[in-house]
């Protein structure tokens, strides 16, 4: 992890990991495996330094509330509508998407509809290998994971797994129902840092 | 790795820097989960009301887990007595996200812990040392947490199983190869978890603190001690403002290093819940000296 003050003029990527909950250090391990510059988010002071966020896997009603408690909502979505590349996974999926049923949205950025708990309770839980966007036999462990129900019409679909939408990309904004930073594979870590560049 | 186990440990992960809140009943679930708990744990009595009444204490009626489960869209946990399989077959049947094989219950086995590797659902085991603990994820358990003394509001026994565990995994991890059989020995842990610890430098799964957190400041001094999250028990229902004290609870657990937010949080949070000391507590009726 790197201290902000180093950081200003150095001219290197640093993506932020939203460390409100959840499995924020997994991504941090991941990115640091490919050397790049990290910081967990916590608060608003940082937010304007980073090139890109990761929203991490966790509970996503815990990571909604916590984002109100620690006033970071407004900055993170002035962010992401002014092009940030921003990046959830799991339940960081659920904080962006504009519908997520009954509940009421978080972030509402990303044109989807997505479906809570899509796979039922833990036992639902499963791993699978798939086609994301142009890559082959990606590693995908799903856990309590969400999926997405429906796609507004700029939003492009990048993996579907058994009939199921499970990652998308909107513009700037990119979302998987599965976690791959707690797996070796880093294809979608990889995608995400080219949509930084 | 089985694939099971994979996941089973992953949900644990996906569960750090949360707090995971007992709860009674489906009103006080939504609570809960509207305070920004990571997950509850469903169970009928509350550790200071196992303690005061006293008698068996069982796994609870599938009926109040199933509108638990009904009635939040985060985990919901339940517990069943040390070694009772059946409880545990009872709740894998109803699908809980995670099953506490707690010592708060009754222990229902003098000598065995349920064998946890044959269920697919995940176990979280209470643990007072780093022997303990590697006994039990020997078992199967994909989630550790301190025993503490449930239903004291008294922290220092949490306080003391954390330590232990640290100095426990501070001291396999400076060992050579050559001296980790025996260790293994003295700790009676498994062979292959302690050879895990040496190499990593800690456990295999997380670790949560439990038993006497009391405020926001117990809390954020687990996570300062290196707890990955935290359960609330008797703590947050037995206090003067539940909603209040869960909240800045979370938020605590959020910053735990931030003195100043924990200022901020700690304030004026009413009634704190009426703790015994552990001291107090005789030895007979101490819930952390079951399960070994």
């Amino acid at each position: 992890m790197k201290i902000i003050g180093w950081q200003i003029g150095d001219g290197k990527m640093l993506i932020g990991v939203l460390a409100l909950q959840g499995a924020f250090r997994e991504h941090i391990l991941a990115l640091e495996k490919m050397e790049i510059d990290t910081i967990e988010v916590k608060s608003n002071d940082c937010i304007k330094e980073i090139d890109g966020l990761i929203i991490p896997g966790g509970e996503s009603t815990t990571m909604g509330k916590l984002l109100d408690s620690f006033d970071l909502r407004d900055e993170i979505k002035k962010r992401i509508l002014s092009g940030m590349p921003v990046w959830g996974t799991c339940a960081g999926m659920i904080l962006l998407a504009k519908d997520i049923g009954k509940e009421k949205a978080h972030l509402k950025v990303m044109n989807i509809r997505v479906k809570r708990n899509g796979y039922g309770r833990q036992l639902g839980s499963f791993i699978s290998k798939g086609k994301f966007a142009n890559y082959t036999n990606v590693s995908m462990p799903f856990i309590r994971a969400p999926y997405i129900e429906k796609v507004g019409k700029n939003v492009e679909v990048l993996s579907i797994i058994d009939g199921k939408i499970v990652a998308a990309r909107e513009n700037n904004i990119l979302v998987t129902s599965f976690h791959p930073e707690i797996t070796d594979d880093l294809t979608v870590l990889e995608y995400f840092v080219k949509m930084i560049e | 790795m089985s694939e099971r186990k994979f996941l089973n440990t992953n949900l644990a992960q996906m569960l750090k820097g949360g707090v995971i809140m007992d709860v009674m009943n489906a009103e006080q679930a939504k609570i809960a989960e509207k305070a920004g708990a990571c997950a509850v744990m469903a169970l009928e009595k509350i550790p200071a009301d196992i303690r005061l009444e006293g008698g068996v204490s069982r796994a609870s009626d599938p009926k109040m887990i199933k509108e638990i489960q009904d009635s939040v869209s985060i985990p919901v946990m339940a517990k069943v007595r040390i070694g009772h399989f059946v409880e545990a077959q009872i709740l894998e049947a109803l699908e809980v996200d995670y099953i506490d094989e707690s010592e708060v219950l009754t222990p229902a086995d003098r000598v065995y812990h349920i064998e946890k590797d044959k269920f697919d659902i995940p176990f979280v085991c209470g643990a007072k040392n780093l022997g303990e603990a590697l006994r039990r994820i020997g078992e199967g358990a994909s989630m550790i947490r301190t025993k503490g003394e449930p239903g004291t509001g008294d922290v220092v026994e949490a306080v003391t199983h954390m330590r232990k565990m640290n100095d426990d995994i501070r001291y396999i991890y400076g060992l050579k190869k050559s001296e980790l059989m025996n260790a293994a020995k003295e700790m009676g842990a498994p062979y292959d978890l302690i050879k895990y610890v040496n190499e990593n430098g800690k456990l295999p799964v997380v670790n949560f603190a439990a038993g006497g957190v009391a405020t926001p400041a117990d809390a954020a001094m687990m996570m300062q001690l290196g707890c990955d999250g935290v359960f609330v028990g008797s703590g947050i229902f037995k206090s003067g403002d539940p909603v209040k004290r869960a909240e800045a609870i979370v938020k605590a657990v959020t910053n735990y290093s931030n003195p100043k937010i924990l200022a901020e949080v700690s304030e004026n949070l009413g009634e704190a819940m009426v703790g015994i000391s552990v001291n107090d507590v005789s030895e007979n009726n101490r819930m952390a000296n079951r399960g070994w």
